[in-house]
C-alpha cells in the first residue's frame, strides 16, 4: 500500500506542477519587460463582460509600469455581492461593473475607498447621486428600452407601439416578452422603468400589462433569441438595449426599433477597492478606462456609450443606435432602499 | 493471537493513511469553505442570531420552495430511473454497431451548458416551434423533462457499469426452472442491481435538487427551487444586498434533507451479501424478447438528440441558408459592435476549448485518484458493526458535494481561502479541485458497488499464495475494476467540462473556459454571435463524446481475463 500511497502522490506532484508552471508561463508573456517597476501587479476585479483591445491593455501597461491582472468575477450582481462578501479584504485592487442599481447598497457596505479621478467631457452627469465621498467613478452607460420589430408591424398593418402604457393596449395583448427582474439585470432595469414611470402604482401597470399577455422569461438571450419575431419567435415587441437596432441591418435599414420613451439607463462604476493591497495601482486603472483609448473602445468591445462625449462612435451605431434623449430614472437610495419590497411584489405578481 | 492483533492495527491504521488524503481535500475544499458560509449567515456580527433564520424558515415562499424542490427532483429522479434501466441493459448487455458511440453521445448533455439547452428545448416547445402544439413552455412539465434529460445517462452509466459484469448463470438457472423473464427480472437481476441503482437514484435526485439553471431557464421566473433562491438571495438579486442569513437558512434546510437522503440511501443500498460472482460472458445480440427494452431506448436516444440537433441545425444555418460561417468564427474573438471582427471576447473560442480540456483532464485524475481511495476504504471488509457505521459516514460525507448549494460554495472560497497559509482562492489548482469534488460522488458510486461485488476471499487466496498487497491488488483488484474506473474517468470528464456550478462562482485567473465563452458570445447581440455560441456548443459536445468513446476503448493487458 505505501508504494502505492507513494505513487499517486509522485503523479499527483508532477502533474500539479504542470499545471503551475504552465500558468506562470502565460503570465510572465503577458508582462511588460522593461516598464518602471513603482506600480507592480494591480488586479482588476469586473463583471464577465469586460473586455478589451489586447493592445489597449498592452500600451497601458508599457506606460504605467503596471501589471494588469483581470479577474471576471460573474454578473453584476453576482460582483456587488463579491465585493461585498470580501470588504476589507478584497478580491482586488480595484473594481469595475457595480451599476446604478447596485451602487447604492456597495456604497452602504464600505467596498469601495475614496479616488476622485479628473473626468472627461460630458462624464459628469453620469456621477452617483448621492456619493458625496467620490468612491465611485462613472465609465459607460447604455440604456434599456422595449424593442419592437418595425418589419412585422409593416406587414400587419399595426401601429408599433411607443410607451410603456402601450404595452397594456389590447392591440398588443400577447405580443410583449421581458426578461424576468430577479434573473436578470436588464429584467431589473425594465421594472425599474416601470417604477420610475408609474411610482406607486406600478404594480397596478404590472398587472395590466399581465393580463394583456405579456410574457417573463428568464434572461435577455431567451426574450431575444427564442421569442421575439426577428429570431423566429412570435413576439415582435422585446425588452432589449438602444442599441440592439444596430444589429439588425440588412441592406443599409434596421428592421427594429428602440421605444425611446421606455428607457431605463444603466451606469457602469469603477472603483478603489477598500483595503486595497496596491491603491496606487488601483489609481492608475481607474484614470486608464477614462483614457480616449479606453472610452473608445468601450462600444465596439462590451456594447456600451463611453461617458466621454467627444468619443467617436461606430458608424452602424451613429446611424441606427438613437439615444433616449429623457430617460427614466429612479434615484438609486430610493432603489437600495426599496428593492426588496419591489421585487417581492414583483415575484408574487409574475408567479401568480 | 498477538500476531493477529498487530496485523489488526496495521490494517486500520493503513485504512487510515488511505482515508487521510480525500478527507483532508474534502475538509479544506468543501467543509471549511462551507462552514464558513454559514457562519457569516448565521452570526452576522460575530453573535449568533438565529431569527433571520427562523424567519426565512417559516414563510410561504420557503415553504413553497422546497416543496417544489422536493416533488419535481422526486419525479425527475423515478423517470429518469424508469427510462435509464431499459437502456442500461440495452447499451451494456446487448452488441450492435455503433454501441460505443452511443454509450459517450449519452454523455452529451452533461457538458452542454445549461442556458443553450434551455434555448434549444425552447425552440422547440415554444408556442411558434414545432412542439408548440404540446403547451409545454413554461410549466413545470418542461423543467421535468429538462432534469431527465440532463440526469439519464446517471442512471444509464451507474447501473450499466454494475449489469454489464453481473454473473448470468442465476437468471439463467432461474429461466431454467421455468421462470418467466420478467419473474427473472424482478427475483434475480433488479436485487443484484438494486446497490447501483439505489446509488444512481441518489446521485441524480441530488442533481435535480441542486441544478438551477434548468429551472431557471425552462420554467422562467415562475418557479423557484431551494437552489435558484439561493442563488438569489446570495448575489443580492431580490433584495439589491446580500442576504447570507436567509442564503444559511435555505443551505442547512439543503444540508439536513441530504444527509437524511443519504441516511436512507445507504440502508437501502445494503445488501446482506454485497458479493457478485463476475462473469465475462459477451453481450448478446439483440432478441425478440428485448424489444420493450430496444423501445424504450430508442425513446431516451430521441428524446435527448432532438434538442441538440435543434442546436447542430442552428448553427449551420444563417439568413435562411445553410452555411459553415459560424464555425469559421470560432478561431476568432467575436463579433462586435463595429463588425471589423474582434473584441468581444478575451480569447477565442479555440483557445478556450484548449483551458477547458487542460481543465478537465487534471479534474479527471484527481477526482479518480480521490475516488479509488475513498471506493477502497468503504468497501474493505468491516471487522464490526461500529467500523462499518464509520466507513458508512464516510461514504456519505464525499455525496455531499453534490447536495450543498454551488453558490455557498463558490462564495465559501471567497472568505475562508483567502490569509496564507490557505490564501488559495485566486489560485488555478481551485477549479479543477471544485470540479473534481463535484465529479467525485460519481466516481465512489460507479466504483463501490463494484469493489463490494469482489469476494474478499480471493484477496486471501492470493495472500496465502504469497502476493504481496500491491501483487494482490493487481492480479483482484484492477482486471475487475478497470473497465468500471474507466466509465469514471468519462464521467468525470464530462462532469468537469459542464459544470457550472461551484466554479462559476470561483473568483478565476483570467483562463476563460469554453462555456464562459458560450455564455458570452450568447448574452451579446448579433446574429454570427448567437451562431457562433451553437457552434461552440456542438464542438463542446462533439469533443466530449470522442474523447468518452477514446477513453472508455483503452484496455490493459492482460485485464479482463480471470
Amino acid at each position: 500500500m505505501k508504494r502505492i500511497l507513494a505513487a499517486t502522490a509522485a503523479v499527483a506532484l508532477t502533474t500539479g506542477c504542470s499545471v503551475m508552471t504552465g500558468d506562470e508561463q502565460s503570465a510572465s508573456d503577458s508582462a511588460p519587460g522593461g516598464g518602471n517597476a513603482e506600480c507592480g501587479e494591480v488586479v482588476l476585479v469586473t463583471h464577465d463582460s469586460f473586455t478589451l483591445p489586447k493592445k489597449v491593455v498592452r500600451a497601458f501597461e508599457r506606460d504605467s509600469g503596471c501589471t494588469l491582472v483581470h479577474s471576471p468575477a460573474g454578473d453584476g450582481g453576482e460582483l456587488t455581492s463579491k465585493l461585498t462578501v470580501t470588504k476589507g479584504d478584497p478580491i482586488g485592487d480595484v473594481a469595475f461593473g457595480v451599476d446604478n442599481t447596485f451602487a447604492a447598497a456597495a456604497l452602504e457596505a464600505g467596498v469601495f475607498a475614496p479616488y476622485e479621478a479628473d473626468l472627461p467631457e460630458g462624464a459628469e452627469r453620469y456621477l452617483l447621486p448621492g456619493d458625496d465621498d467620490r468612491v465611485l467613478t462613472p465609465v459607460d452607460n447604455a440604456g434599456v428600452c422595449v424593442n419592437v420589430d418595425t418589419a412585422w408591424f409593416a406587414g400587419r398593418d399595426l401601429e408599433p407601439p411607443t410607451s410603456l402604457d402601450d404595452l397594456t393596449d389590447p392591440a398588443y395583448e400577447g405580443l410583449f416578452v421581458t426578461p424576468g427582474a430577479t434573473t436578470s439585470t436588464p429584467g431589473m432595469a425594465f421594472l425599474l422603468a416601470t417604477i420610475g414611470e408609474h411610482g406607486e402604482d406600478w404594480p397596478d401597470y404590472w398587472e395590466d400589462l399581465l393580463a394583456n399577455d405579456a410574457k417573463v422569461v428568464k434572461g435577455w438571450e431567451d426574450a431575444y433569441y427564442v421569442d421575439f419575431t426577428y429570431s423566429g419567435g412570435d413576439r415582435p415587441i422585446v425588452l432589449s438595449y438602444d442599441t440592439s437596432p444596430a444589429y439588425t441591418v440588412e441592406g443599409g435599414e434596421s428592421s427594429t426599433a428602440a421605444l425611446l420613451d421606455t428607457c431605463f439607463q444603466q451606469v457602469e462604476y469603477a472603483g478603489v477597492l477598500e483595503g486595497a493591497a496596491n491603491p496606487a495601482g488601483a489609481e492608475r486603472v481607474v484614470d486608464f478606462l477614462l483614457s480616449p483609448e479606453v472610452q473608445a473602445a468601450l462600444p465596439t468591445s462590451m456594447y456600451v456609450f463611453p461617458v466621454d462625449d467627444t468619443v467617436e462612435l461606430p458608424a452602424d451605431w451613429a446611424r441606427f443606435a438613437a439615444r433616449p434623449e429623457d430617460p427614466i430614472e429612479v434615484a438609486p437610495e430610493e432603489i437600495a432602499d426599496n428593492r426588496r419590497d419591489w421585487l417581492s411584489r414583483w415575484t408574487d405578481l409574475t408567479s401568480g | 493471537m498477538t500476531g493477529g492483533g498487530s496485523a489488526g492495527t496495521g490494517r486500520l491504521l493503513g485504512l487510515l493513511g488511505l482515508a487521510a488524503v480525500p478527507t483532508a481535500v474534502l475538509g479544506l475544499f468543501f467543509l471549511l469553505p462551507v462552514a464558513g458560509m454559514l457562519e457569516r449567515g448565521l452570526w452576522p456580527e460575530g453573535s449568533f442570531e438565529p431569527g433571520a433564520v427562523l424567519e426565512v424558515l417559516g414563510t410561504d415562499r420557503t415553504r413553497r420552495v422546497v416543496w417544489f424542490t422536493v416533488w419535481t427532483s422526486s419525479v425527475a429522479t423515478a423517470a429518469s430511473v424508469l427510462l435509464g434501466l431499459p437502456a442500461a441493459y440495452v447499451l451494456h448487455r446487448l452488441r450492435f454497431p455503433l454501441r460505443g458511440a452511443v454509450r459517450a453521445a449519452l454523455l452529451v448533455p452533461f457538458v452542454l451548458p445549461t442556458v443553450v439547452v434551455g434555448i434549444a428545448v425552447r425552440e422547440l416547445v415554444a408556442d411558434s416551434g414545432p412542439l408548440g402544439f404540446l403547451g409545454l413552455d413554461g410549466t413545470p412539465v418542461a423543467i421535468l423533462i429538462g432534469l431527465v434529460f440532463f440526469n439519464v445517462a446517471v442512471v444509464i452509466r451507474t447501473v450499466g457499469a454494475a449489469w454489464e459484469g453481473l454473473d448470468r448463470r442465476p437468471a439463467e438457472a432461474a429461466a431454467a426452472l421455468g421462470a418467466a423473464p420478467w419473474q427473472v427480472l424482478v427475483t434475480v437481476t433488479l436485487p443484484a442491481l438494486r446497490p447501483a441503482i439505489v446509488s444512481a437514484a441518489s446521485v441524480v435526485f441530488l442533481f435535480c435538487a441542486t441544478g438551477f439553471g434548468v429551472v431557471l431557464t425552462l420554467g422562467g421566473v415562475r418557479y423557484a427551487s431551494v437552489e435558484t433562491e439561493i442563488y438569489l438571495l446570495t448575489t443580492g438579486a431580490i433584495t439589491g444586498s446580500v442576504e447570507l442569513g436567509a442564503a444559511a437558512a435555505l443551505s442547512i434546510v439543503q444540508l439536513v434533507a441530504v444527509v437524511a437522503l443519504l441516511g436512507v440511501a445507504a440502508r437501502l443500498r445494503a445488501v446482506p451479501d454485497p458479493t457478485v460472482r463476475r462473469s465475462v460472458a459477451a453481450p448478446t445480440r439483440p432478441r425478440r424478447r428485448d424489444l420493450p427494452a430496444l423501445f424504450v431506448t430508442g425513446g431516451v436516444l430521441a428524446a435527448v438528440a432532438l434538442p441538440i440537433a435543434t442546436l447542430v441545425v442552428g448553427s449551420l444555418r444563417r439568413d435562411g441558408a445553410w452555411t459553415l460561417v459560424h464555425y469559421r468564427a470560432l478561431t476568432g474573438v467575436g463579433a462586435d459592435a463595429g463588425g471589423n471582427g474582434g473584441g468581444l471576447l478575451r480569447a477565442p473560442v479555440t483557445e478556450a476549448l484548449g483551458n477547458s480540456l487542460r481543465i478537465a483532464v487534471d479534474a479527471t485524475w484527481m477526482s479518480l485518484l480521490l475516488g479509488l481511495l475513498v471506493a477502497v476504504v468503504v468497501t474493505s471488509r468491516s471487522r464490526s458493526a461500529a467500523e462499518r457505521r464509520v466507513r458508512s459516514a464516510f461514504d456519505g460525507l464525499f455525496m455531499l458535494p453534490l447536495g450543498v448549494s454551488a453558490v455557498t460554495l463558490g462564495f465559501g472560497f471567497l472568505i475562508t481561502l483567502d490569509e496564507p497559509p490557505l490564501d488559495l482562492r485566486s489560485s488555478p489548482l481551485l477549479v479543477p479541485v471544485a470540479q473534481a469534488l463535484v465529479a467525485l460522488p460519481l466516481v465512489v458510486r460507479v466504483l463501490v458497488p463494484v469493489l463490494q461485488g469482489i469476494d474478499d476471499r480471493q484477496r486471501q487466496a492470493a495472500a496465502s499464495l504469497g502476493a504481496g498487497p500491491l501483487r494482490s491488488l493487481l492480479t483482484v483488484d484492477v482486471p475487475v475494476l478497470w473497465r468500471p474506473l474507466l466509465v469514471a474517468a468519462g464521467f468525470a470528464f464530462a462532469v468537469s467540462l459542464g459544470e457550472f456550478g461551484a466554479t462559476s462562482f470561483i473568483v478565476r485567473a483570467d483562463v476563460p473556459t469554453l462555456p464562459v465563452v458560450i455564455y458570452r458570445l450568447i448574452g451579446s447581440p448579433g446574429q454570427l454571435n448567437y451562431g457562433t455560441a451553437l457552434a461552440a456548443s456542438v464542438v463542446l459536445a462533439a469533443v466530449t463524446a470522442l474523447v468518452v468513446l477514446l477513453v472508455e476503448r483503452l484496455r490493459v493487458p492482460g485485464a479482463g481475463t480471470f
